[in-house]
């Protein structure tokens, strides 16, 4: 199969490798291929090659993928396949994007933990079945693997934007009972960069390979945000 | 600007598009029924002219346009353009004004 992979930094362009078709091939094991046996300088970036770390996304054929988890069966098209760097971040090298950005905006969305409890106080107790638990628990796998950020056509045309990651790891800390600082959050988050900037295009949901749903948390945020205005709190 | 800020555009955005829902709907619906025995502008105008209800629901319809399109072009000037700050702001007072102007102009000329 002929394969064209992005070389060099943001002014480089798609350079064509010719791959063997194995069985059960996957993106990564094309693009190993093509380091360890075509081209030894290309950069690329990958941990677990099981889908856990999140490490190895790239744009497949213009779409952000886990490539560990992509089969070259579903993506080939007339033996032709198309490996870029994830968009909406600057490109290091080759396929290796700098992230710096991407969980800066975590920290800007206010995504760290501060609890109101102290060493002295008993655990919390969260019931796993009550309401805010739930809607903790569909959000709460997120790997920062940054697919969501790269397919958001928002981030694309509003660099500010603080995009679909960092907003649903908002979104699992204003759900969590335990929080002390959710004003600030929803501050935060509420600004010109934030929530109210979404046009719930869904490509965040569509793309996720966890399956999660940020758009459902910016949603959910939008609400919270709306609560926490009519009662003169925001 | 500010949260508060944001937040009230969105929900100004969000309820105006509530009432233009409903605008557009009776607005479609009543021109497709009136037209259907092939009525002329004088005719029209001799039916609206004077109305009070109409001219409420017009006025409404106008405002809540004078309201939306605005926050939404906003939105479409940092998207589009980059375009922010003061410069921005004092576009979109103005393109606000000419909208509630038309839109009250339109009104008052086939209603009042």
């Amino acid at each position: 199969m002929k394969v064209s992979v992005w070389k060099g930094g943001a002014g480089g362009s798609f350079r064509e490798f010719d791959v063997p078709r194995l069985p059960s091939q996957t993106v990564l094991d094309v693009v190993t291929y093509i380091q360890r046996s075509l081209d030894p300088t290309l950069a690329y970036r990958y941990a677990c090659r099981v889908g856990m770390c999140g490490s190895c996304a790239m744009t497949v054929n213009g779409v952000p993928r886990w490539t560990c988890r992509t089969h070259v069966d579903k993506v080939l098209r007339n033996e032709r396949m198309e490996v870029g760097p994830l968009k909406n971040l600057p490109v290091i090298r080759d396929l290796v994007t700098d992230m710096r950005e991407f969980f800066d905006k975590w920290a800007r969305a206010k995504g760290q933990f501060k609890g109101g409890l102290t060493r002295r106080d008993d655990f919390a107790r969260v019931a796993p079945d009550s309401e805010n638990r739930r809607s903790v628990d569909v959000a709460i796998e997120c790997i920062g693997c940054g697919v969501c950020y790269s397919a958001c056509d928002v981030v694309s045309w509003n660099p500010d934007y603080l995009g679909p990651a960092a907003l649903n790891r908002a979104w699992t800390l204003a759900r969590d009972e335990r929080v002390a600082d959710n004003a600030e959050r929803l501050r935060a988050v509420a600004g010109d960069a934030g929530v109210h900037s979404c046009h719930t295009h869904m490509s965040c949901t569509e793309r996720c390979p966890k399956r999660l749903s940020p758009t459902a948390g910016i949603a959910g945020l939008k609400r919270e945000i709306l609560k926490s205005a009519l009662k003169g709190e925001l | 600007m500010s949260a508060r800020g944001e937040t009230l555009l969105w929900m100004a955005q969000r309820a105006s598009a509530a009432v233009l829902a409903v605008c557009v709907v009776v607005h479609l619906a009543v021109i497709i029924y009136a037209v259907q025995g092939g009525l002329s502008a004088a005719e029209i105008l001799g039916r609206t002219r004077g109305n009070a209800a109409w001219f409420a629901f017009y006025a409404l319809f106008a405002l809540a346009v004078t309201v939306h399109a605005p926050i939404g072009l906003r939105a479409v000037l940092i998207e589009w353009l980059g375009w922010r700050g003061a410069s921005r702001t004092w576009f979109l007072v103005l393109f606000t004004a000419l909208l509630a102007w038309m839109g009250m102009r339109a009104v008052f000329a086939v209603f009042a």
